[in-house]
């Protein structure tokens, strides 16, 4: 399928849906994110925004529907999983980091394990990283003692070494304290900058009027609007999203 | 009182022969059992069905019965099959997989302790599920097993003493020999008692120094 430029998504899902046990989750979602868009998810705690972001690199399996990125179906069975999640970068709410591991180590493990990148030239590529998300005095620092504002950093470089085409993110900012969401977000705005293709669940609406091109809402396992977002936040298209948008501050 | 002295004197070296027995028994069990551990645990949490079901039954039919049992068993039991099994071999074998079985749940609890979150963050790099276990969450799990695998080391330590039961003549057996000779029943089971809580503190002790060197991160 292609998109209104007619080159292929960079990821596509297709009839989408979630089961779990009886409780369906996504109700049939259709959703292709064009190579460098940014694409924002909204919408209420539990509409079903994370398993939409961890069905696109099958952190979730579909019940059914169908999964594609860089032109190829992905939720088939044969397809080497591990070669599609080394391509899309995640950023987790709870950031994740290894906690056993120096901030480099976290940022080279995946590195030499699974791009097989030698030792030296990992941490070369880590260091730079860390020197981007500005932590480059705390590589030998464990994770435990950072702030939460500069472990989600440092997880945004852990997703980077691995030059993902695509970053997704599962709100970042959630977990943090008001005055670390700045950092967190400056951070993403460079990748925005830099062209970075992006899906970010987020209850950030100053980030998501910036830096998304499209914003996407959802509400009880279905897209239910979705528009570019001076469109969406100046005249929002139904009263359902009018009533979030004013629960929300801006 | 001083005749329990002199035979515990005189009799030191058969003691210290029969703890250092003993200690044989007990760290060739402790290697054995850990590899049972290690192999049950990643078992129990297996995605393959029929390797997790191996795995609880091995837990659940050693820790359902009696040790003294299945040392019996092995040595007195395969003889009829054929199977004769030498004392030490037999002694080794039982209690590293008896302490294996109470490894497999040490190790299976450890890993099932590691957040999901941990995990995922190594699946979404890329890494596999092997590797994510080998690099992410063993590591973290291992620190977690450090103090009831301590308590486990010491438990094998203690039953270490029941393997005098098919003459492995470890630190129990000889004080028994020495006794039926001396008679002095009060000094040399003070005697053992106290070279058994001897190593016991330096089994506990060592696990707790290696987990506090082990702990820099948390
Ligand atoms: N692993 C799971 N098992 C069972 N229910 C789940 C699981 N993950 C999510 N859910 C349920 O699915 C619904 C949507 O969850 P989620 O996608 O996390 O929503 P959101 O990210 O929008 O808050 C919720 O009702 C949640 O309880
Ligand atoms: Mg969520």
């Amino acid at each position: 399928m292609t998109d209104q430029h007619g080159a292929t998504p960079m990821i596509e899902v297709r009839a989408l849906r979630k089961s779990f046990g009886e409780h369906e989750v996504l109700k049939g979602v259709d959703l292709a994110v064009a190579r460098g868009e940014v694409v924002a998810i909204i919408g209420p705690s539990g509409s079903g925004k994370s398993t939409l972001l961890r069905c696109m690199n099958l952190l979730e399996q579909p019940s059914s529907g169908e999964v594609w990125f860089e032109g190829t179906q992905i939720n088939l069975p044969g397809v080497d999983v591990n070669r599609v999640r080394m391509r899309m970068g995640m950023v987790f709410q709870l950031f994740n980091l290894f906690p056993h591991l120096t901030v480099l180590d976290n940022v080279t493990l995946a590195q030499t394990k699974v791009l097989r990148t030698g030792r030296d030239e990992a941490q070369e590529r880590a260091r730079a990283l860390l020197a981007k998300v500005g932590l480059a005095a705390k590589e030998q620092a464990y994770p435990n003692s950072l702030s939460g504002g500069q472990k989600q950093r440092v997880a945004i470089a852990r997703a980077l070494a691995m030059r993902p085409a695509v970053m997704l993110f599962d709100e970042p900012t959630s977990a943090l304290d008001p005055e670390m969401v700045q950092e967190v977000l400056a951070t993403m705005d460079e990748l925005v900058r830099e062209g970075m293709t992006m899906v970010v669940v987020t209850h950030e609406m100053g980030f998501a009027r910036r830096a998304a091109d499209r914003i996407v809402f959802v509400d009880e396992g279905s897209i239910v609007a979705q528009a570019p977002p001076e469109r969406f936040f100046g005249a929002p298209a139904s009263a359902r999203v009018r009533q979030f948008l004013e629960k929300i501050p801006t | 009182m001083t005749a329990g002295l002199q035979a515990v004197h005189d009799s030191f070296p058969l003691l210290l022969h029969g703890a250092l027995v003993t200690v044989e028994v007990t760290a060739m069990a402790l290697v054995l059992g850990a590899v049972a551990g290690l192999a049950g645990g990643l078992a129990r949490v297996s995605p393959l069905a029929p390797l997790r079901g191996l795995a609880a039954a091995y837990v659940s039919v050693i820790r359902g019965t009696p040790f003294i049992v299945q040392l019996f068993f092995v040595y007195y039991a395969f003889p009829q099959l054929g199977i004769r099994v030498p004392p030490m071999v037999a002694a080794v074998c039982c209690l590293a997989v008896y302490s294996g079985a109470y490894q497999t749940e040490i190790v299976r609890g450890a890993i099932q302790s590691i957040e999901r979150g941990q995990i995922e963050a190594a699946r979404s790099l890329g890494l596999s599920r092997a590797q994510s276990m080998r690099y992410v969450v063993l590591p973290q799990a291992f620190l977690r097993m450090l103090p009831p695998l301590g308590n486990e080391f010491v438990a094998l330590t203690k039953n270490s003493a029941l393997v005098s039961l098919v003459t492995v003549q470890e630190l129990l057996l000889s004080a028994q020999l020495i006794i039926s000779a001396t008679f002095q029943n009060f000094s040399v089971y003070l005697t053992i008692g106290i070279m058994y809580y001897v190593m016991t503190s330096i089994v506990s002790t060592g696990t707790q120094l290696l987990e506090r060197r082990l702990k820099v991160y948390v």
